[in-house]
C-alpha cells in the first residue's frame, strides 16, 4: 500500500485550502469546532475529494467534476438579500414560514422567527451555535458514513445555518421553508439541524435554488424525529447554476414517529443528494422519495441508506429518476437490517425512464439483512418510453412532445403523488412540465 | 373520404408482407364493414391508417379527402378526422382520463385553428357523451383504461369518438367483450354518429354486429387482399358458410 505516499492535489484541491486559510479565522465557532474544521481539511488533504475509486462515489466523481473551487461567498447585503427572496420563485404562493440562509448566514431579519416562536418553534442561528456549549455534537456525522468527503468538506467549511427546535407537541399551523438565498456567486456551506420535540409535527420545505457560480453549495441537515413526531421534508434543488450541488440527510427516528421526505432534482449541472436514515425507535415509518430529471451533461445522484437499527420499522424507498442528453443518473439505495430488527419491512424500488440513447442510468438498490423475520425487498427498471403508449396518444391527436410529457408526467407523478404532500404536487408537477419545455 | 390503392405493407424490418395489394375506397356517408379470418390484416390496415410506425408501406397509396395519409403524423391524422377504435385499447398509468380527453379534444381543435374548450363546455360534452354511452364517472375518475374491463374499454374508446366527432370512423372489433347490453348501447352510439358527412369501416367478425349498424358495403379480407366485395347479404352468407371458398380463391 502505498497510502504513506502525499497525493498529488487537483487545481481545485489547492483552492479548497487557500480558501480555508484565508477564512478561518472569520468562520463561526468554538475552539472545539475548530479543530473538527481542521481534522476534516485534513481528511481532505489526504484523501483527495470524494472520487470514482471511493465506492459511494464510484459514479459520481466529484473530484473530476470540480475544476476549481471559489471562495466562499461574501456576506449577503440585507436588501440585496430581500430583492433576491422576492424575486426568485420556488413554492409558488404557498403559504407557508420562510427561514432565510443569504449565502450561507441565517439572516433573522428576513425570517419569520417571531410568528414561528408563538406556534411554539424557536430558530437559533447555527453560527452562534457553533460558538456556544456542546458545539462539536452539532457536526456529527451518520453512522452508516463516518468518513464521507462531502460532510468533511461541509464541517470544514460550514458558515452558519439554523437550529430549529418544535416544541413537544406542537404541530406548525404552515409549513416552512428553508431558503437558501444567494445574491453572489461564491460557494455556500450550511448546516441546519430541525429538532421536533415528542409528539411535534412539521412540514418543512428547502429550497436551493440560486445560483452560485464556480463555487459549490453543500448542505448538511441533521433531523431529529423524535418519539411519536411527524416530519416531512421537500428538497427542492432547481434552478440554473453549472456549480455543484451536494446536499446530506442525517435523520435519526425515535419510536412512533413518521419520517417522509422528497428530494426533487431538476436540471442541476452535478448534484448528490445523499440521505442518512437510522431508526432509533419501534413502530416507525420512513417514506424517501425522489424524483429527478437531468439532462445535456448533467449528473443526478441520490444516495440513501436506512439502517434498520431496531425491530418493527418500516421503510419505502420510491426513486424516479428521467434523463435527456447525455445526462448520467445514479441510485444507490441500501437498506440495512441489524440481526436484531425482526419484523422489518422495507421496500426500495428505483425507476428510469431515458429520453435519449446516450442518457445513462446507474441503479444500485441493495438489501443487507442480517435478520431473519423480515419482508424487504428491492426493484430496479430502466427503460425507454413505451411506443404502444406513444402512439395511442398521438392517434388521438396529440403531437408527439405533448403526449411525451403526458407520459413522463405521468411516471414523475407516481413518486410525487405517493409522497402525498399535496400543497406542493401541482408546484411540483408545473416543474416537470418546465423542465421538458426548457432543458 | 378514403381510397386505399394497391397498399403493401409488412412489419417493418420483416419481409413478410401482411398486406399485399389493398384496394378499397369509402365515400362519404358510407358504412363499409370489413370481415377476414384471424391474421388476415385487418387490424394491421387500421394501424397503417392510424399512422403507427412499427409497419411500413413498400408501395401503394393512402388518400384521405384527397391527401396523402401516409406522410401524415399520427396526431395530424386524428386533427384531419380519422380516428381508430382499437381493437385492444391500451391501459395508461398515471394518466387522469379527463385530463387525457380534454388534451385530445384541444389538441385537435387547436390543430384545426379552432378556439379550445371551456372548462364547463368540456364538462358538459362529456357528461352527456358518458350518459348516452352507460359509462359512469367514476370510471372517467381513474387513470386511461387502467383497470377497465374488457367491454368498458370498448365502451370508452366509443366514448372518445363521441367526443372527438371524427370524419373517418375505423373500428376495430369493437363489438368483441361486449355483452349483449353494451353491444346495443355501443351500436346506438355509433348510429348515432352516422351521418352524410362522415364514412365508417367497421371491422368485425359477426353479423350480429352488423344488424345494429348496417352496412353498405361488405368486404373480405384473406390473406392481406381484398377477395370479396357485396352488400350486407354477404355478412349473411359468411355467417352460414365461414370462409372455406374465399381462402381458396386468395392462395
Ligand atoms: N408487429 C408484428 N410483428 C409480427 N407479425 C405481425 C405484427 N403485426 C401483425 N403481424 C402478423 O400479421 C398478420 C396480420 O395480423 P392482424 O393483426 O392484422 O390480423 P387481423 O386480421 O386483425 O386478425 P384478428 O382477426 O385475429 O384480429 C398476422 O399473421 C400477424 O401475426
Ligand atoms: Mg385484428
Amino acid at each position: 500500500m502505498n497510502a504513506s505516499v502525499p497525493i498529488k492535489h487537483t487545481q481545485a484541491e489547492s483552492d479548497l485550502f487557500n480558501r480555508f486559510e484565508r477564512a478561518k479565522d472569520a468562520l463561526p465557532g468554538s475552539v472545539a469546532v475548530a479543530a473538527l474544521r481542521e481534522a476534516a481539511l485534513n481528511q481532505v488533504r489526504e484523501k483527495g475529494l470524494p472520487h470514482r475509486r471511493v465506492e459511494e462515489y464510484k459514479y459520481s466523481d466529484l473530484r473530476a467534476f470540480l475544476k476549481s473551487a471559489a471562495p466562499l461567498a461574501d456576506v449577503a447585503d440585507i436588501s440585496a438579500a430581500r430583492a433576491v427572496l422576492v424575486a426568485q420563485d420556488t413554492f409558488g404562493e404557498l403559504d407557508r414560514y420562510k427561514v432565510v440562509l443569504a449565502n450561507g448566514i441565517y439572516l433573522e431579519d428576513l425570517s419569520d422567527a417571531a410568528a414561528l416562536a408563538s406556534e411554539g418553534a424557536t430558530v437559533t442561528n447555527m453560527s452562534d451555535a457553533l460558538a456556544g456549549e456542546h458545539s462539536a455534537q452539532l457536526l456529527g456525522s451518520p453512522k452508516a458514513g463516518p468518513n464521507d468527503g462531502v460532510i468533511a468538506l461541509n464541517t470544514a467549511f460550514v458558515q452558519g445555518g439554523v437550529v430549529i427546535e418544535v416544541k413537544a407537541g406542537a404541530t406548525l399551523s404552515k409549513p416552512v421553508e428553508l431558503v437558501h438565498v444567494a445574491t453572489s456567486t461564491g460557494a455556500q456551506v450550511t448546516r441546519n439541524k430541525i429538532v421536533l420535540g415528542k409528539g411535534a409535527k412539521l412540514r418543512l420545505l428547502e429550497s436551493f435554488v440560486g445560483d452560485t457560480g464556480e463555487g459549490e453549495l453543500n448542505a448538511v441537515f441533521d433531523y431529529d424525529v423524535a418519539d411519536n413526531s411527524s416530519l416531512a421534508a421537500t428538497r427542492l434543488i432547481v434552478g440554473r447554476t453549472d456549480a455543484a450541488r451536494l446536499l446530506t440527510t442525517i435523520a435519526k427516528v425515535g419510536a412512533q414517529a413518521e419520517l417522509k421526505s422528497l428530494g426533487f432534482v431538476a436540471g442541476m449541472r452535478f448534484s448528490r443528494n445523499q440521505q442518512f436514515v437510522e431508526f432509533k425507535g419501534e413502530n416507525s415509518e420512513a417514506k424517501i422519495y425522489g424524483v429527478t430529471m437531468a439532462g445535456g451533461d448533467d449528473l443526478a445522484d441520490q444516495t440513501l441508506i436506512v439502517d434498520h437499527a431496531v425491530p418493527n420499522c418500516n421503510s419505502r424507498e420510491f426513486f424516479k429518476t428521467v434523463l435527456d442528453g447525455r445526462a448520467k443518473g445514479v441510485y444507490q439505495g441500501r437498506i440495512n437490517v441489524a440481526q436484531h430488527a425482526q419484523k422489518t419491512d422495507g421496500e426500495m424500488m428505483t425507476q428510469a425512464l431515458l429520453l435519449s440513447e446516450e442518457a445513462e442510468m446507474a441503479n444500485k438498490p441493495e438489501l443487507e439483512i442480517f435478520a431473519d423475520d423480515v419482508i424487504c425487498a428491492h426493484g430496479a427498471t430502466s427503460g425507454q418510453i413505451d411506443e404502444d403508449l406513444l402512439f395511442y396518444l398521438r392517434a388521438r391527436g396529440i403531437p408527439e412532445d405533448e403526449a411525451k410529457t403526458l407520459l413522463v408526467l405521468a411516471f414523475l407523478s407516481e413518486a410525487i403523488e405517493e409522497y402525498g404532500e399535496d400543497n406542493v404536487t401541482e408546484g411540483l408537477e408545473a416543474r416537470v412540465r418546465g423542465w421538458l419545455a426548457g432543458h | 373520404m378514403l381510397e386505399i390503392k394497391n397498399l403493401h405493407a409488412r412489419v417493418a424490418d420483416e419481409d413478410t408482407e401482411i398486406l399485399r395489394g389493398v384496394n378499397l375506397t369509402v365515400n362519404t356517408g358510407e358504412v363499409h364493414a370489413i370481415m377476414g379470418p384471424n391474421g388476415s390484416g385487418k387490424s394491421t390496415l387500421s394501424y397503417i391508417l392510424a399512422g403507427r410506425d412499427s409497419y411500413e408501406v413498400t408501395e401503394g397509396e393512402v388518400l384521405f379527402n384527397g391527401e396523402n395519409m401516409l406522410e401524415m403524423a399520427p396526431d395530424e391524422r386524428a386533427a384531419a378526422g380519422m380516428f381508430l377504435a382499437f381493437q385492444y385499447p391500451i391501459e395508461i398509468p398515471g394518466v387522469a382520463t379527463m385530463e387525457f380527453l380534454k388534451t385530445a379534444m384541444n389538441a385537435q381543435r387547436k390543430a384545426r385553428g379552432e378556439d379550445v374548450l371551456s372548462i364547463p363546455d368540456f364538462m358538459r360534452r362529456v357528461k352527456a357523451a358518458a350518459a348516452h354511452l352507460n359509462v359512469s364517472m367514476d370510471m372517467l375518475k381513474r387513470p386511461l383504461n387502467v383497470g377497465f374491463s374488457g367491454g368498458e374499454k370498448k365502451r370508452a374508446e366509443i366514448l372518445q369518438m363521441s367526443l372527438l366527432e371524427p370524419k373517418l370512423c375505423v373500428l376495430d372489433e369493437t363489438d368483441s367483450g361486449l355483452d349483449i347490453d353494451a353491444l346495443r348501447i355501443v351500436s346506438e352510439g355509433v348510429n348515432k354518429l352516422r351521418s352524410p358527412e362522415r364514412a365508417m369501416v367497421v371491422i368485425t367478425h359477426y353479423q350480429r354486429l352488423l344488424d345494429h349498424i348496417v352496412p353498405d358495403v361488405v368486404h373480405v379480407l384473406s390473406k392481406g387482399r381484398i377477395v370479396k366485395t357485396g352488400d350486407k347479404s354477404l355478412a349473411l352468407e359468411l355467417e352460414e358458410k365461414g370462409y372455406a371458398d374465399y381462402i381458396d380463391t386468395a392462395a
